[in-house]
């Protein structure tokens, strides 16, 4: 089935936010990896089809940015921060960690296609590092149990009530 | 030491003594100050109950937008965002007499490493945000705004949608707000991982649906901006500050922090080695000193202080001399660096200002868009330079080659960007030239990389 076939609403109601149909690309291109889990080049033909531009066009915006995935990752997708500020409250260490447990590096994937570790920048969790996102959602002030128990709760659960958000930080203190 | 953190009543208060004994003068919290009330969950309701949505009844319809932009200008609000442009003045740059639709853009890329403040506004108190969205719209005559978020923030882009859905239901987001015939409607466009997007016109690009490349400037967003129209391009936190001014006055909000250039307060970003990093919100002119000992409660392990990033990873590396520094827009620039999006990065010694610095670098190498050669070639040249020293493979003719590149990529790219990226270095090259130094001899002695005779390798014992 095709994207504008499984999705007709949901591209109608994008399209609708915009006065010039190009601006949906990105919208769209979330839509298409979403469905399969990175951007195939059937997907980029199609919305190219659906905003009367070139597939070169599309192609040539997918390439630019860091989250569009251009082969398929695993199902969680684990990025660690790496940037200066995490490095200095640890990340390397979580990058050894992620290596030790689940035996893959930077750009790999576990054999059983349930995690893909990628290094990443700056993630806007500066004071709450070292940090991960995985998916959509961020891990912050981790510690080697803490990845220990995320790893485990995705693994049996899918999620992990580890994740972080709405942010603060520090929190409100208790008066 | 938690009760220097406090939130702190509407009014504020003469100075208290804190619990080291020592007097610390009282400040009055603004934006963070809701969602510093636990429990406060950031609803349309709880929001409203704090004073929310007032500023809007108070100026839509009843203040010409002109005045709007007047006091705006008085209070002498800048942006957060890092450049520290006075807001009403960019808004006045809009023409006057322009028929046709113009654009707010809110600026919610916040990729600067160190900082992490308009993820807080956002995921805590969307509504305070959006307030502010509206009224500049109102002021700058825009019927259309669009929050450009960077698209690692998926929770803060939901909880910023449900908002926007509050908000229009109960008529502050639509068409005829409140009764007033003024329009203004909100969308949430995702990023998708570009740090160079945070460039306002490089955001306009990718709104467009483009590779996120910076314009060549003139003309400017305020005559030529998204979709070639007049466009508005403001941080998060630079609209957060406008229900506030509009409510309480312009001559309010200059009077806080270090008037007349540097007013209002701002949420630093404190990182890095100290024993309570987050968001912190002081009064502009604070010293880091201050910031770092009281606020941050000091180094996490005792060690003294080596250095300290003032305003995010474009901001120059200063050193303890410069605690004293007043954290304003000028003060800051004075002593050689810039307060740009408030992340203040801490540093303390034993950590070696190479590798710190390289790892900035590699930050630049990764997010460089590639349009200006300066800037693309260079930052590659720069991080391989850099890696071979920290390898120790360096030689000191690196010293001269990098200071050599850092000249001719700064100042000769589209964006700003091009000044960023030599700034690691330049400030580490400028205080911390010794540990170069040290690991380039190490390198020497190693004989890693000293030139052989021909053949010199078959002959020599080892």
């Amino acid at each position: 089935m095709t994207l504008s076939e499984k999705y007709r609403d949901e591209i109608a109601a994008i399209l609708a936010r915009y006065p010039v149909k190009r601006s949906a690309l990105i919208p769209l291109l979330y839509l298409a990896q979403r469905e399969q889990g990175y951007i195939t080049e059937e997907a980029m033909i199609e919305i190219a089809g659906i905003l009367g531009l070139t597939p070169p066009q599309v192609y040539e915006t997918v390439t630019f940015y860091t989250l569009f995935n251009r082969k398929p990752v695993g199902k969680f997708h684990i990025q660690i921060c790496k940037s200066l500020m995490c490095a200095l409250v640890g990340s390397d260490s979580v990058i050894e960690w992620i290596n030790t447990k689940l035996g893959i590096g930077p750009g790999e994937t576990t054999p059983d296609g349930l995690f893909t570790l990628s290094l990443v920048e700056c993630l806007a969790s500066c004071g709450t590092g070292p940090m991960m996102q995985i998916n959509d959602d961020y891990y912050e002030r981790l510690t080697e149990e803490k990845v220990d128990q995320i790893l485990s709760d995705l693994r049996s659960t899918g999620s992990s009530q580890l994740k972080s958000g709405p942010f603060m930080w520090p929190e409100p203190t208790k008066t | 030491m938690k009760a220097e953190y406090e939130p702190v009543t509407k009014e504020a208060t003469p100075s208290s003594p804190t619990p080291n004994g020592r007097t610390m003068p009282q400040h009055e919290v603004i934006l963070l100050k809701n969602m510093m009330q636990p429990g406060y969950g950031g609803s349309l309701t709880e929001y409203e109950r704090a004073g929310g949505y007032q500023a809007i009844r108070m100026t839509l319809g009843k203040m010409a937008p002109s005045d709007v932009i007047a006091a705006v200008r008085k209070s002498g609000l800048r942006g957060r965002g890092g450049a520290g442009f006075p807001t009403g003045v960019k808004w006045g740059f809009l023409p006057k007499d322009y028929q046709g639709p113009r654009y707010l853009c809110c600026n919610a890329d916040e990729s600067e490493p160190g900082t992490f403040k308009d993820r807080q506004l956002m995921e805590r108190d969307p509504h305070q945000v959006l307030e502010g969205i509206i009224l500049a719209c109102y002021a700058i005559g825009a019927e259309s705004a669009y929050i450009y978020i960077r698209g690692e923030l998926v929770l803060a882009a939901a909880i910023l949608e449900r908002a926007i859905g509050e908000a229009r239901a109960a008529g502050y987001i639509g068409k005829n707000i409140l009764g007033t015939g003024v329009n203004v409607d909100v969308w949430v466009h995702r990023g998708a991982g570009a740090y160079i997007c945070g460039e306002e016109t490089a955001l306009l690009e990718s709104l467009e649906g483009k590779r996120g490349l910076p314009r060549v400037k003139p003309p400017f967003p305020a005559t030529h901006g998204l979709y070639g129209k007049p466009t508005v391009v403001n941080n998060v936190e630079t609209l957060a500050n406008l229900p506030h001014i509009l409510t309480r006055g312009p001559e309010w909000f200059a009077s806080i922090g270090s008037p007349p250039k540097s007013t209002g307060t701002r949420i630093f970003c404190v990182s890095g080695h100290v024993k309570r990093p987050g968001n912190y919100e002081l009064p502009m002119g604070v010293t880091a000193r201050e910031l770092i000992y009281e606020h941050a409660g000091g180094m996490r392990s005792d060690k003294p202080l080596k250095a300290f990033i003032p305003g995010g990873a474009s901001a120059p590396f200063l050193t303890p001399a410069h605690l004293d520094v007043k954290l304003d827009f000028e003060s800051v620039a004075a002593a050689g660096s810039m307060l740009g999006s408030g992340g203040v990065t801490v540093i303390e010694e034993g950590t070696n200002m190479v590798w710190a610095a390289l790892r900035l670098m590699e930050f630049f190498y990764h997010e460089s868009c590639g349009k200006c050669s300066p800037c693309r070639e260079g930052s590659s040249w720069l991080v391989q330079i850099m890696r071979r020293i920290v390898a120790k493979r360096g030689r000191m003719e690196d010293l001269e080659t990098l200071s050599d590149l850092c000249k001719n990529i700064a100042g000769r790219t589209v964006c700003a960007f091009g000044d960023a990226e030599v700034a690691p270095i330049q400030g580490t090259l400028k205080y911390w030239r010794d540990e170069y130094v040290a690991l380039i001899r190490e390198a020497e002695s190693a004989n890693l990389i000293m030139p052989k005779p021909i053949g010199a390798q078959q002959h020599s014992s080892r």
